[in-house]
């Protein structure tokens, strides 16, 4: 019987928040080993354990599985939270490609240069309020459901959530035009597994700041 | 009205290359509907959805051409593959980009990236076992990609496949499949490459 999946990234959030978001969501316990210095990180490249040299790779049902889409996508499917059919899927993709690029924006906000941080916080947050929000806020509107897609929980649903409570961490009231996102987020955070994954003690990581910035400029070298 | 796919980008490559790269692949006619703007391209209606974002019409395109392997691990498979080689083609698109003085440092390191990260995975993938595709024994975008993506490399540094013999078959290989064949000829809907003299037009078009 495969082991719990074992996630390989440093402690922060980076590109593997989502995938940890995911399979909580799903219920599914796994491990972490840490990337805490550069040493580590040369030590899996090494081992010839990461495919292209890269993190995250997520050890699972016998694959060392990298690149993070790759690694959502199969979690997705092998829990069934891709929806019912192609269709489905194509909407389920094409709405977490948006909120993709949103949280990208706020991954990547910590490690921009101090004099240009305040106009990109200004563009993250009106990318979110008149690209990407507008967006969910308009397909729940239509379909009236509880989901974005085939009225059941799904990959979109935990990463429009996950990409909800990022925003808000940079602007509280983020969501003040969006009733029917707020309404998803009481809803969304109140399934058992997500509830559990948001209390303290959880595997969910803490926002990126300045030291730990640092400490992954170190790792990375970048 | 025709039920082929329509297509909406301008008339470059950029994201919209890979889809159309997989449409030809799979035999699938288009109707070029030129370059309008949106608020976002690539825009591909196909099958009443009027489909954004360039993974999520690849991926698309791909289930329902069937060159997505036959079950989940060979969909992951390929999944890694072809993700590799979009941040590759992410690189060797943006080179033109590059401010003069930055040229040729970035060329520098596409040639690192190319040769020595990725490359070697697919030469390995191939040597290891022996077959003509990428996964599972069959024809699938991870090959597709990979082929326009060793293509692009090749525009950059002639002889970038120097050292990967098995990757010089491939590309042979790859590229006398009949529907690509036909793709690679003048007259198909392939883009050239992104001229300098292009640049002041696609950047007002995307800014």
């Amino acid at each position: 019987m495969a082991g719990k999946p074992k996630l390989h990234y440093t402690k922060g959030r980076g590109k593997m928040e989502s995938i940890r978001w995911l399979l909580a969501a799903a219920g599914v316990e796994f491990e972490e080993e840490f990337i805490e210095t550069k040493e580590d990180l040369e030590k899996l490249r090494n081992d010839g354990v990461l495919m292209f040299q890269q993190v995250p790779m997520v050890e699972i049902d016998g694959m060392k599985m990298v690149q993070t889409r790759a690694i959502l996508s199969y979690i997705a499917a092998k829990y069934n939270l891709y929806g019912k059919d192609l269709k489905e899927r194509a909407w389920i993709d094409m709405y977490v490609e948006g909120t993709t690029d949103l949280m990208g924006m706020i991954m990547y906000l910590p490690f921009q240069p101090a004099d240009t941080k305040e106009k990109n916080l200004a563009l993250i947050i009106e990318r979110a309020t008149t690209r990407y929000f507008p967006v969910y806020e308009k397909a729940l509107k239509d379909h009236g459901h509880d989901y974005l897609v085939g009225n059941k929980l799904s990959w979109a649903d935990i990463h429009l959530l996950e990409a909800i409570l990022m925003a808000e961490e940079c602007k509280p009231d983020i969501l003040s035009a969006f009733p029917l996102l707020q309404a998803f987020k009481g809803r969304t955070s109140n399934i058992p597994t997500i509830k559990k994954f948001l209390q303290p003690g959880s595997q969910r990581k803490p926002p990126t700041d300045e030291k730990f910035v640092a400490v992954v400029r170190k790792i990375f070298n970048i | 009205m025709s039920g082929k796919p329509k297509l909406h980008y301008f008339n470059g490559r950029g994201r919209m290359e890979s889809i159309r790269w997989l449409l030809a692949a799979a035999g699938v006619e288009v109707c070029l509907y030129g370059s309008l703007l949106f608020q976002q391209v690539p825009m591909v209606e196909i099958d009443g959805m009027k489909m954004v974002q360039s993974r999520a019409i690849g991926n698309y395109i791909a289930m329902k051409y069937n060159l997505y392997g036959k079950d989940l691990k060979e969909r992951a498979l390929i999944d890694m593959y072809v993700e590799a080689v979009i941040d590759l083609n992410e690189l060797l698109m943006t080179h033109i980009l590059q401010p003069a003085d930055k040229r040729e440092q970035h060329f520098a390191t596409i040639v690192d990236k190319a040769t020595n990260r990725y490359f070697p995975v697919y030469e390995k993938v191939l040597k290891d076992h022996g077959q003509d595709f990428l996964v599972g024994n069959q024809f699938s975008r991870a090959d597709v990609q990979l082929l326009e993506t060793l293509l692009m490399a090749e525009e950059c540094k002639p002889d970038i496949l120097a050292k990967f013999p098995l990757l010089q078959s491939f590309k042979a290989r790859i590229s006398n499949i009949p529907t690509i064949k036909k793709f690679l000829q003048p007259g198909s809907q392939r883009k050239p490459p992104l001229q300098e003299k292009d640049l002041p037009k696609v950047m007002k078009i995307f800014h």
